[in-house]
């Protein structure tokens, strides 16, 4: 029982920051009909600014808003220099997932470039080695700060996107872009937000993951499957999904490696997404976007 | 003059005398490389020929039938690991090879049938998990992969008092002319045109009577079975393969590929398998810059050029024609 309860609670907080990172990419999908395979890239680089920050001295709210802002510039970058472009010239599917594609490559290669594709060690206020105690349960302190960041990181989310006029803006946007124009919202403007924020959650979960592994140009690799199967799991365009579905995994994952085999804890995530597109391809909670012929 | 007179005659491979004399000429040069060219430069042709098979199964699949595929290292794995087992139980060359290539060809008709309820983004989420699932068996079964050390694959025999450099060459482009010329074949028959019919619209192609479970299966199979046969080969020429080769940016290499060259062209996979192989040897100095280039390449075709290397050459060939006339 205590070790169920440990294990799940190690989950939760993995859980935790999947949730982020498929935020993001269920934010970007709901509102362009991208799947962003530059998310784990774009927080890969924002996480290695906030590296360079730290070892120079400077202190950890610094080094978070630096790369919170390197972040969200590539995402709305990228998304007004290329994706815009891209629409206009009318780009089918495949276009969009190898735009997305390009620039993971490319933010790939200025990592590597700038930074060397030997792991370091990111300088991090919170040591994953302290732990409390909480009834049956050893927490770290990394993992009560990673829950945290999860927490605040999707509330923030909720309160912006429920509870403000741009979140009214960006759902009306998600649900019909004609419509949304017609009614005099900036949806060019709208959308850029959805990428900014999208690509900040991403370097939050970032920052948040690289103290637990050491950081090199592709360690958003793994965490960024992890979130897209999450995703999938909660419906690709529903966000309580998104979270309801990382959760899920996070926990799984951790069962998992506790109970069953330590080496196919990792492909778990993708035995999910499998098993979950065969039986209910819009996920737990979404609801797919129908097609007219 | 191209007047069409008959329909064979339309199918027919080269119309014109000019385009004959150009594919003799290419054939020719095939045969003649390895007698002029330093080993190196024939060692990295048969890279070229061996990866060409399996961007032409990739396009296939991409750029013909439309369904986006991040899998496809998956296959390679299968393929090659297959190879290696059945020739070090004693099967000869084609035999092995056929059987990687039917390996492949199952798993992939298995990652098929979710392909008949998935579309789009879905669909390259459950292909990119198939890769990266069946990288981390190979990686974590021994019985499969051979262990720590891998599998260890016999050096072709030459025949015909071939150098091994020139004999694997002569193999692999004729194996890959066989395959270029079947795929030809493929795609101007009816089971091409049922493939180009779902990519324009699956639920317009099914109201015309094209069987979608059938060609979708059957795109995933050919695919496949061409990307098991490149695995098979790659593991031929490298003699030793262990499962960290085929990870996921093999698939995206081969994505790559596919963009590059041009999608659903032929002699655009040629292409791009061309600029997949030359780029980390033209950069070998800075491999950092690989990604890079790899990406902006994506990223300016796609803008500019949405046909890939083979839209600039039809672009180069119209300006000939109507040279000077323009």
């Amino acid at each position: 029982m205590e070790k169920l309860l440990q294990y799940s609670f190690t989950g939760l907080s993995a859980g935790a920051l999947y949730a982020l990172v498929a935020l993001g990419i269920v934010l970007i999908y709901r509102s362009t009909r991208v799947l962003n395979f530059a998310h784990g890239d774009v927080a890969t680089l924002s996480t290695f600014v906030a590296f360079s920050i730290l070892s120079n001295g400077y202190g950890f709210p610094l080094a978070l808003a630096g790369s919170l802002a390197v972040g969200a510039a590539v995402g709305i970058g990228f998304y007004f220099s290329v994706l815009v472009r891209a629409q206009r010239e009318g780009a089918n599917l495949l276009g969009m997932v190898a735009l997305t594609l390009g620039l993971a490559l490319i933010l790939q290669g200025v990592a590597v470039y700038v930074w060397g594709a030997e792991p370091v060690s990111l300088p991090f206020p919170i040591s994953s080695t302290k732990t409390y105690r909480v009834g049956v349960v050893v927490v770290s302190q990394l993992a009560l700060a990673t829950m945290a960041a999860g927490i605040v990181g999707g509330l923030l989310l909720y309160l912006l996107v429920q509870k403000t006029r741009l979140g009214l803006a960006m759902r009306a946007t998600s649900e019909n872009l004609m419509a949304a124009q017609t009614l005099g919202i900036p949806t060019r403007l709208v959308l850029s937000v959805s990428w900014g924020v999208a690509s900040a959650l991403g370097v939050v979960a970032g920052v948040f993951l690289a103290p637990a592994l050491l950081l090199d140009p592709f360690f958003m690799l793994d965490p960024f499957l992890k979130g897209f199967a999450a995703a999938v799991l909660g419906g690709l365009n529903s966000l309580p999904g998104a979270v309801v579905g990382a959760l899920i995994l996070g926990v799984a994952e951790s069962l998992t490696g506790a109970y069953l085999a330590i080496q196919y804890k990792n492909t778990l995530a993708f035995v999910i997404i499998i098993v979950v597109l065969l039986v209910r391809p819009e996920g737990l909670l979404g609801k797919e976007f129908k097609e007219r012929v | 003059m191209d007047l069409v007179e008959s329909y064979a005659q339309d199918l027919g491979f080269a119309r014109k005398r000019i385009t004959r004399t150009l594919l003799a000429l290419l054939l020719g040069t095939l045969v003649a490389f390895p007698w002029v060219a330093p080993d190196y430069m024939v060692f990295i042709a048969t890279l070229v020929a061996l990866s060409s098979i399996g961007v032409i199964g990739q396009n296939l699949l991409i750029g013909y039938t439309g369904q986006i595929s991040f899998g496809q290292a998956g296959f390679l794995a299968i393929g090659a690991f297959s190879f290696g087992h059945f020739s070090i139980w004693g099967a000869p060359f084609l035999v092995a090879l056929v059987a990687a290539g039917i390996m492949a060809a199952l798993a992939g008709v298995i990652v098929g049938f979710p392909s008949l309820r998935l579309k789009g983004p879905y669909l390259s989420i459950a292909t990119l998990g198939f890769g990266v699932a069946v990288y981390q068996i190979f990686v974590n079964s021994e019985v499969l992969s051979g262990g720590r050390s891998g599998l260890a694959i016999a050096k072709l025999k030459p025949m015909l008092g071939l150098s091994s450099v020139r004999y694997e060459y002569f193999v692999y482009m004729l194996l890959l002319v066989g395959f270029t010329w079947v795929t030809y074949n493929i795609v101007s028959s009816f089971v091409g045109r049922a493939f180009i019919a779902i990519r324009d619209s699956d639920i317009a192609a099914e109201v015309n009577g094209v069987n979608l479970t059938r060609y979708k299966l059957l795109a995933f199979a050919l695919s496949s079975f061409y990307a098991g046969v490149h695995g098979a080969l790659y593991a031929q020429v490298l003699g030793h393969i262990e499962p960290q080769i085929f990870n996921i940016l093999e698939s995206i290499t081969l994505f790559v590929a596919v963009i590059v060259g041009g999608v659903a062209s032929i002699e655009g996979s040629i292409l791009g398998a061309i600029f997949v192989i030359l780029v980390p040897k033209v950069f070998a100095d800075f491999r950092e810059m690989v990604p890079m280039v790899y990406g902006l390449g994506i990223i300016l075709v796609l803008m500019f050029q949405p046909l890939g290397l083979y839209g600039l050459w039809l672009k180069t060939r119209l300006y000939f024609q109507l040279w000077p006339f323009r």
